[in-house]
């Protein structure tokens, strides 16, 4: 073979790969939402969902599907920001440092049901929260925290040092420095992570089995005061969202329509992520926008 | 002529290795100073002490005695804001905040608690004026600067150093990074404003330094070998190592 030769050949072997990607994904998401779109209804949406009879839809699990991913991004993103900032700018090169990026990898492919069953041991019976979305987002949190903190880590990591340099030389002080420049300046990337952590929560079953729990409670959605127990709003009742959902009328479902409603709920988890993606970054991008004028 | 900042056996260790031999080198105010000499003779690292650029950097040690308009700036109480805004500094990448041209140039005010608007506002424009940057930045003032040619981002650079009003700038190699027509334009900014400002500028270009410096000192590994007025160095330098460095027989 020539050179010219070689060169198409790997051309072709790199597009034909990237062909085998796209099948598969565009498969996998057109199976989704050709099963599930035709069982999609207004109806579907906004009733609740029922235990023996067919025509129950996901009215509750879609609320609190949303409600987990903010409550957990609200708990997790600060936490994530200070253990990041401290990594990628105060922390020396040493043994200690060395054990907390070890730790944030190992928990990173910390599978899912063991954080489900640590949650449970934690924050259902040890801390009596039960099962509820306090404990289901908390357990989320522990799951979310490693990927959160290392994607901003290295978005962080990005900002070039000339940049913390010119801010010295203005006569910043290290935090004034990163918090005046380099946080904004690494803001995409920061956003970049939420939304990729954020659909990991949505799509998240295992670990809300054992800690959110998965009875439908009654909810009330004029009860705007979060103490009382019939509340949207209340975290300390249980919660079922849509993954959980799909799998519950799957193994222990006995409802006539389980493959129409697991279909319409797996398009529907679908969908959600996409709207959750594009606003993420719509908003994110407003909010840089604002910050660095970048038009 | 006053001397705005002295130094007297300055010497830097970077851990075990000594980077600078005991500098004595002082500084007329409102002059342009050039420090040359090849890669490595200490010139950017001298720089940097004079606004104590280097105090982040590890096993770093200084000794030695760098006054600022007489008072010693490396004191356990020196106030670094303070000392920072009178000594400004231009680097060899332009380093433009990603914010729009108005708040990069307006950043240093406000840190310095500058609340007053019109203030500010004439500030910005004063020092994009004075920068040479004014006529191609005043209808773009939102716009993001890091989005401008790399001479116009490096002339917002020198703008921002400026909406302090410092005393002292120091540049490390500013044009270096800049193609030749970007160089030429910093250069005249240079020029218009040295009787204004006091300048130090590290930079490898000789013909940079005949053109638009006052004064010239040479560096070779870690030594001061000259230091005087610029046209004398350049026709009749004293020694005869500043004399092989000025004809390119090494470095």
């Amino acid at each position: 073979m020539t050179e010219h030769q070689k060169d198409r050949f790997a051309t072709g072997v790199i597009y034909f790969l990237v062909g085998i990607v796209v099948i598969l994904l565009a498969g996998i998401l057109g199976n989704i939402l050709i099963n599930g779109l035709p069982h999609l209804s207004w109806h579907f949406l906004t009733s609740e969902s029922s235990d023996f009879q067919a025509g129950g839809g996901v009215r509750d699990q879609l609320f609190n599907s949303v409600y987990l991913l903010v409550l957990t991004t609200i708990i997790s993103l600060p936490i994530a920001l200070g253990a990041a900032i401290y990594l990628s700018e105060y922390a020396r090169d040493n043994w200690i440092t060395h054990l907390i990026r070890s730790t944030i990898e190992i928990l990173s492919s910390l599978p899912s049901i063991v954080v489900g069953l640590f949650g449970y041991l934690l924050f259902v019976v040890q801390f009596g929260f039960g099962f509820s979305i306090l404990s289901g987002a908390l357990a989320l949190t522990f799951f979310n925290l490693p990927i959160l903190t290392s994607n901003i880590e290295e978005s962080l990591k990005g900002v070039s040092a000339t940049q913390r340099e010119a801010g010295l030389a203005l006569g910043l002080s290290n935090w004034k420095t990163i918090r005046g420049i380099v946080v904004p300046a690494a803001l995409p990337g920061i956003i970049t992570g939420v939304v990729l952590s954020g659909g990991r929560i949505f799509g998240e079953a295992a670990t809300l089995i054992y800690t959110a729990g998965q009875s439908g409670s009654l909810v009330d959605y004029h009860n705007w005061n979060p103490l009382s127990p019939t509340s949207f709003l209340n975290v300390m009742r249980p919660a079922e969202t849509l993954a959980v959902h799909i799998w519950k009328v799957n193994t222990e479902g006995i409802i006539s329509d389980a493959t129409a409603v697991s279909a319409a709920t797996g398009a529907l988890l679908v969908l959600v992520v996409i709207i959750f993606n594009l606003s993420a970054r719509y908003f994110g991008n407003k909010l840089y926008q604002k910050l660095t004028a970048a038009k | 002529m006053t001397k705005i900042i002295t130094t007297k056996a300055v010497r830097l260790k970077y851990g075990n290795s000594e980077a600078l031999h005991g500098i004595d080198l002082d500084f007329e105010a409102k002059q342009l100073t050039t420090l040359i000499g090849p890669s490595g003779c200490g010139k950017s690292t001298f720089l940097r002490c004079l606004n104590r650029m280097n105090d982040d950097i590890p096993n770093v040690h200084i000794s030695g005695d760098i006054k600022f308009e007489g008072h010693d700036i490396y004191t356990n109480k020196t106030d670094l804001v303070a000392l920072r805004k009178e000594v400004g500094m231009v680097f060899q990448q332009p380093t433009p905040f990603p914010f729009s041209v108005f708040d990069n140039v307006a950043f240093g005010l406000r840190l310095a608690r500058i609340k007053d608007k019109a203030l500010i506002e004439e500030r910005v424009i004063e020092s994009l004026k004075q920068a040479a940057i004014w006529n191609e930045t005043k209808d773009v003032l939102n716009r993001n600067a890091q989005r401008f040619s790399g001479g116009q981002q490096q002339r917002i650079c020198i703008a921002r150093a400026l909406a302090v009003r410092p005393k002292v700038v120091l540049l490390d190699e500013p044009t270096s990074a800049l193609d030749p027509i970007s160089s030429a334009e910093v250069e005249q900014t240079l020029i218009q404003l040295k009787r204004q400002y006091t300048f130090i500028m590290v930079t490898h270009n000789l013909q940079q330094a005949s053109r638009i410096s006052d004064q010239t000192a040479f560096f070779m590994n870690g030594d001061l070998i000259e230091s005087g007025a610029t046209e004398k160095m350049f026709i009749k330098p004293k020694r005869q190592m500043t004399n092989d460095y000025l004809n390119g027989r090494f470095g």
